[in-house]
């Protein structure tokens, strides 16, 4: 694209002038165009009264807001759960910090952040849970924006950042999982749920996938047959078997796998069902960013002297794994969709807890306000993700550099 | 340029520097690591299934099921054996994701091109029917359309009728079903009538075009034989009746019944895989490059001659591959039934799991299933790629 148009790219002249011309154009060019935006219009007015007035007086909201807590961290204890507000405040602040410094897609995520806890803290405020979790959700809200202001003062180099993030990563686990000393003392995983598992599962799925789906990739495109065949056959197997059928082995096969006295519990062994199963998605995402990269370069490392390892090391990964983040990003986000599957094999996440919610005398028959919320929760959470990966794709140039 | 002596003879390089030999060691170093892994998961299955009585073979397969199975395209009892139960579950699967295809591309399409629309309200309604879709698990859908709506529906003595002998009720769907009659044969005299027809008139529209002297509409008349042959067929011989379904004291019966499970499995795949579709159908007809158009406007080709045979033809080579994946997700995805009960082959299979307490061999059994549909399915959709591409120099 360059910067200056040649007179004959000109965009056409704007020839809409005003509502009215607007109106005939874009909704009643014909008289088809017309029925249809009669049509429509009416059936959408329908629909917007009915949910509407459902909404505001039959929907019995309380069934969600009575169970906000049981939504959010499942059944974590109670006096333990400012270990999760504490991990989502050093998650706000790095995002913050990453939003001024890098700018760009993750600024759309660290206000998709704010946005989502500051919608909570006001959901909490009519719930029981009351006045202190709201409040900290709101500061957390208010950490992404000071992390943003002073990311924006140019203040952090970007390097810092992302060690940060990666040392965040052991603190949060033992943040949640605890040490088994007094100040945090150790919390089964099986009290784990809700929303902190949906995204835990989703989060820890694409990080240690991410290893094993390189290597696929690689081995995949290996010149050494054997190599090639295992790779190959791997990511066929699992991208040809629905991801049910892989955590059901996950469950009940795994443990036969492994040497008896390795207890792993039921959310390890979800955790690495969708490890196995988005590596394969990972090798071909990445396999496709390999493929993007001229051979030249391959040919030039190789003129250079390099060896495969330093080739694939110094020359073809970096160029292949930028190009793939939005894929990648893509992936994450059907990952968290694909995470309500854990309830099949009995896990808590949101789903999971919202048929927990329906199984209560009080909500009986509120499949509607508790079902409509589940997918409401996800769609904030994927609609978000999905446009920052959009800006992300743009930021990163790819296909046009 | 002084001509070194190089080292030409393998002997002069080292084994550990060699090439060949690093190929061959490198393989063998990964084959002994995955079969050490291999080993090491099969010592262990083999000591836990010694300590908890597992058993492992497929003997069990004609072992009497001794489990009731929902709905069945075939018939079954409790008494069949697990291969006959396995099967149903097979052919239940099939069916739905045959069926779910084959909604999802027509509603898919229609997605697709109303989302180029020239009416704003029709863009922006159908693009916010895809991002909804999209960002929300299939999952939640399933169980929404399931407990949420149609076990929400009225009883029986309550039903809702619709138009055209359709009923709603909690216990299911019941439409009108087609009866094949006995005049199909003289039907399908007609339509074999018709394609001849069709041939005939192609055939001489060539003949005559590779005179130079062409008939203009011997091909769309040839079609239009074709179509009035089979109409008049259909009305004369009515191959095909519609059964509607009657009401009874406490049920329906006749026509066609949809349970509950199978109409939310349906219209929750049809529903979130057509938003899909429509994305890969949108693309696809965008991608045709402008140009193309405008040429085929220079050219004096009508709207309908530009669509037929410029847009479509190349914006299917584009749609072919990514609706390929589609279908296989939706084959996929139909094993989600287990979540609303709806008997699939994910949901029969577990029950035997449980039942035979030998969950490896039906594990193994399931997913070689999946396998070999996804497998089916994309060398199926493979051939046909084939065919719509270019061939290439």
């Amino acid at each position: 694209m360059t910067s200056q148009a040649s007179p004959e790219t000109l965009s056409p002249p704007i020839t809409v002038v005003g509502p009215i011309a607007w109106l005939r154009q874009n909704l009643f060019s014909g008289w088809v165009n017309g029925l249809i935006t009669v049509l429509i219009g009416a059936a959408l007015l329908w629909l917007v009264l009915q949910v509407g007035q459902w909404a505001a007086t039959e929907a019995r909201w309380s069934v969600v807001t009575n169970n906000l807590r049981l939504f959010l961290i499942g059944q974590f204890p109670a006096d333990q759960s400012w270990r999760v507000w504490l991990n989502l405040a050093i998650v706000s602040v790095l995002a913050g910090l990453s939003a001024g410094v890098y700018g760009q897609a993750t600024r759309a995520l660290a206000i998709t952040l704010a946005a989502c806890q500051l919608i909570l803290a006001v959901l909490m405020i009519i719930s029981p849970l009351g006045f202190l979790p709201a409040l900290a959700l709101s500061l957390n809200a208010a950490f992404v924006m000071g992390g943003f202001l002073v990311g924006l003062r140019g203040l952090i180099p970007r390097r810092p950042i992302a060690y940060a993030w990666l040392i965040s990563l052991p603190i949060s686990f033992l943040l949640l999982n605890g040490m088994g000393g007094t100040p945090l003392p150790s919390i089964s995983t099986n009290t784990w749920g809700g929303l902190l598992l949906t995204v835990l599962i989703a989060v820890v799925g694409i990080l240690l996938s991410f290893p094993l789906g390189v290597l696929l990739a690689l081995g995949r495109r290996s010149q050494l047959p054997m190599v090639r065949i295992l790779s190959t056959g791997y990511i066929e197997i699992i991208r040809g078997v629905p991801l049910v059928t892989i955590l059901f082995m996950a469950d009940i096969i795994l443990p036969l796998f492994l040497p008896g006295e390795w207890r792993l519990d039921r959310v390890a062994r979800a955790m690495g069902g969708v490890v196995l199963f988005s590596a394969a998605y990972v090798a071909e995402n990445v396999r496709g960013g390999l493929q993007a990269i001229p051979s030249g370069q391959i040919e030039a490392s190789q003129a250079l002297g390099l060896s495969t390892t330093q080739m694939n090391l110094f020359i073809v990964l970096p160029q292949a794994l930028r190009s793939v983040i939005p894929a990648n990003v893509g992936l994450f986000i059907s990952l968290l969709k694909d995470t309500t599957l854990v309830t099949i094999i009995g896990l808590m996440e949101v789903l999971g807890i919202g048929r927990a919610v329906l199984a209560q005398p009080e909500s009986f028959g509120a499949y509607l306000e508790v079902y409509v919320f589940v997918a409401a929760v996800f769609f904030v959470l994927c609609y978000a993700m999905s446009q920052a990966s959009y800006r992300l794709e743009r930021a990163l140039g790819v296909g046009t550099r | 340029m002084t001509p070194e002596p190089r080292p030409s003879t393998a002997a002069s390089v080292p084994p550990w520097r060699d090439a060949r030999v690093l190929r061959v060691a490198a393989q063998v170093l990964v084959l002994v690591i995955v079969g050490v892994l291999v080993a090491f998961m099969v010592r262990n299955l083999m000591t836990a299934m010694s300590d908890r009585n597992l058993g492992f073979g497929f003997s069990f397969l004609n072992r009497s099921a001794g489990f009731d199975i929902s709905e069945s395209p075939i018939p079954y009892s409790s008494t069949d054996t697990y291969a006959k139960a396995f099967l149903v579950g097979l052919l239940n699967t099939l069916f739905v994701s045959f069926l779910g295809i084959i909604l999802a591309t027509v509603l898919g399409v229609v997605v697709g091109v109303a989302r180029l629309s020239p009416n704003w309200l029709l863009r922006r309604i159908t693009s916010a029917y895809v991002e909804l879709m999209r960002n929300t698990p299939l999952l939640v859908q399933l169980v929404l359309i399931y407990f949420a709506v149609l076990l929400q529906l009225p009883s029986v003595a309550q039903t809702l009728s619709l138009p055209g002998s359709i009923f709603l009720n909690q216990r299911g769907v019941f439409v009108p079903g087609p009866q094949v009659g006995p005049n199909l044969p003289v039907w399908l005299g007609f339509v074999v009538a018709g394609i001849g027809v069709l041939v005939v008139a192609r055939r001489f529209a060539k003949r005559r075009e590779d005179a130079g002297r062409p008939i203009r509409g011997m091909r769309a008349l040839g079609w239009l034989g074709l179509l009035a042959l089979v109409a008049i067929g259909w009305i004369v011989a009515a191959p095909v009746t519609f059964d509607p379904p009657v009401r009874d004291r406490f049920n329906f019966s006749g026509g066609l019944a949809l349970s509950p499970e199978f109409t939310a499995l349906l219209v929750g795949l049809v529903l979130y895989t057509a938003a899909f579709i429509g994305e890969v159908v949108r693309g696809g007809i965008q991608a045709v490059r402008q140009g193309q158009l405008e040429a085929a406007r220079a050219l004096g080709l009508s709207e309908g001659d530009t669509l037929r045979l410029i847009v479509f033809p190349q914006a299917l080579r584009i749609i072919v591959p990514p609706l390929t994946s589609q279908y296989l997700n939706l084959a996929k995805n139909s094993s989600l039934a287990v979540a609303i009960g709806y008997p699939d082959l994910f949901k029969v299979g577990q029950t035997m799991a449980n039942q035979t307490g030998q969950p490896v061999p039906v594990i193994i059994l399931i997913m070689g299933t999946y396998l070999a549909i996804s497998l089916a399915t994309s060398l199926v959709m493979n051939i046909y790629n084939r065919r719509v591409q270019v061939l290439e120099r």
